[in-house]
């Protein structure tokens, strides 16, 4: 069997005296889209930071792609790694956020152009014929000189992935994607992300979707109190869940 | 109920024709203020002892220009001391190296807590305090070695003074911009694998312009008048020049009238100048500068 592209064993995270992650364990294999569901708190999205090491797990072991996040492994002992190590482990992690984050002084292009141009160095032409091509096929070939505060929250959200993409990541984290959009623009985020799982993109999806897990979704992890409560097929996982804290929030959002 | 008679035409999307709001108040403080201004033209033209001819007789004349060259030198390359040590400090102090960020907040803590004056003064008299100033090894050998009255002479040590001290300014002022940008950005950059400098310079700096610019536009014209204060280590700018000419004519009030239309004049120059930057920075963002609806000198965008 092939190297997992996310292995979670026994992960711990606490912010003080809280305890968010109490022994987090999951796999994602390579063009798998694992959706991530539980109630505001659950620890979701912390979950999902740790994985580009936004935030540092205090405990556990986190892998992708077969390597240490965060970490090197020598002589039997654990090194931390410098900035600049873990800034190029995380060119391979794309990811995108609940309120979308865009650089507000760039324009649309310039914000998908950024990182090929300073971290990749790419030469400028090249950069700008990607990003054209990236912002052409989330559907905003016709708002490409507009800045962020000139475009909806669904088209900043696609610029966003747009962004995310350029970087040609083999690992896209979706953080509550479409939580902070109007209800009529979810549908052409969630379109984007559907086109992308299509195309063989290994993605974890934290969202309140529902419909989108059921349909998208290999996986489904429901998260609860900093544990996972449940796995399974969506559908399985949706239609026929096992545990009763599970049952509850179902009945609550479903 | 019956419809009135403003009813007719509802649907013909015609411009509303209302009868604006009447502010009765405006013209009786135009009134009060034409007034007032009518008397201050007639005062400032019919005293005599504002002396025009002998304002204009200096207002382009060899010491005064001296000085006001002097005072933009001083406050430019001051400026340019401050806002780029200030950046440094800044960076330094908010930086995870707990090292750096204490060695900028002692240097914030010494010049901003003691008084300019006394700065000045200290660069001015360094040599009292080192005659000699050398480069080499600690306590080792010496490569070079220069007298520290010409390593820092006048000049040098104005700059050093009005510099060093606006830099503890700057850096606050830089501090509270970066601080003002969402961690959303950093966190956005670094997701991109971008470096702490590579987002700094590229996201966090051009967004946190936007908040560092007006009060440094606020420091530059305070620096303007600031620079007067070389004259306690014999130094000269625009208003010694003026100064040393009425303590020998005495035609005091006119060439502080000079000295006056000069600093309104740079200090004219300066907020245009903030303003075209402010908007270079507010790109991507609606507000600009706010301007006075009496006194717009932009044009409407």
């Amino acid at each position: 069997m092939s190297t997992p592209m996310v292995e979670a064993i026994g992960i711990h995270k606490r912010f003080g005296s809280t305890e968010v992650l109490r022994g987090v364990d999951f796999v994602v294999q390579p063009g798998e889209v694992a959706c991530v569901v539980g109630p505001s708190g659950s620890g979701k999205s912390t979950m999902l930071r740790c994985i580009n090491h936004l935030e540092r797990i205090d405990s556990g072991r986190l892998r992708v792609d077969g390597h240490l996040i965060g970490y090197r492994e020598a002589g039997g002992k654990l090194h931390e790694m410098r900035e600049s190590e873990i800034a190029k482990q995380r060119r391979d992690i794309g990811m995108v956020f609940q309120r979308f984050n865009l650089f507000p002084h760039k324009t649309a292009l310039e914000n998908v152009m950024e990182a090929p141009l300073v971290v990749r160095r790419s030469a400028r032409a090249a950069a700008r014929k990607q990003a054209e091509e990236l912002l052409d096929r989330v559907g905003l070939a016709d708002r490409m000189t507009n800045y962020p505060a000139q475009l909806s929250g669904g088209q900043q959200q696609r610029v966003a992935i747009a962004r995310a993409l350029a970087m040609s990541p083999r690992l896209m984290l979706f953080d509550e994607p479409t939580s902070a959009l109007d209800p009529e623009l979810v549908g052409e985020v969630l379109d984007v992300m559907r086109g992308l799982a299509r195309d063989g993109m290994t993605m974890i999806v934290v969202t309140h979707e529902m419909g989108f897990a059921r349909e998208v979704g290999d996986s489904l992890v429901f998260m609860d109190e900093g544990r996972i409560v449940e796995a399974g097929a969506p559908r399985e996982v949706l239609s026929n869940p096992r545990e009763e804290r599970t049952k509850a929030f179902l009945s609550k959002v479903l | 109920m019956t419809a009135s008679s403003t009813d007719r035409d509802v649907r013909s999307s015609e411009p509303l024709d209302a009868v604006p709001v009447r502010h009765p108040g405006r013209w009786v403080a135009v009134a009060v203020l034409a007034v007032l201004a009518a008397m201050f033209v007639h005062t400032v033209l019919t005293n005599d002892n504002f002396r025009w001819n002998v304002v204009g007789t200096y207002l382009f004349s060899a010491p005064v220009l001296n000085g006001l060259s002097n005072t933009l030198l001083l406050t430019v390359i001051s400026m340019v001391i401050g806002i780029v040590g200030g950046i440094l400090l800044a960076v330094m102090r908010l930086s995870p190296n707990p090292i750096l960020s204490s060695v900028a907040a002692l240097y914030i803590w010494v010049f901003r807590g003691t008084p300019l004056i006394a700065q000045l003064l200290f660069w001015n008299f360094l040599s009292a305090l080192y005659p000699r100033l050398a480069l080499g090894i600690p306590f080792g050998p010496e490569f070079i070695s220069f007298d520290t009255n010409l390593l820092i002479n006048q000049f040098a040590a104005c700059l050093l003074g009005l510099g060093l001290n606006e830099a503890a300014y700057m850096a606050e002022i830089v501090r509270g911009g970066i601080q003002s940008v969402d961690h959303g950005q950093t966190e956005a950059a670094g997701a991109l694998g971008m470096s702490r400098a590579q987002t700094l310079r590229r996201i966090v700096l051009p967004q946190a312009m936007r908040v560092i610019i007006p009060p440094t536009g606020n420091e530059t014209i305070s620096m303007l008048k600031t620079t007067s204060l070389v004259v306690v280590i014999g130094y000269f700018e625009l208003l010694t020049s003026v100064q040393r000419i009425y303590s020998v004519n005495f035609q005091t009030i006119p060439l502080l009238i000079v000295a006056a239309a000069w600093y309104l004049a740079l200090t004219s120059v300066l907020s245009v100048g903030q303003g075209f930057v402010e908007r270079r920075f507010g790109r991507g963002v609606q507000s600009g500068p706010p301007g006075p609806t009496l006194l717009r000198w932009r044009p409407a965008t």
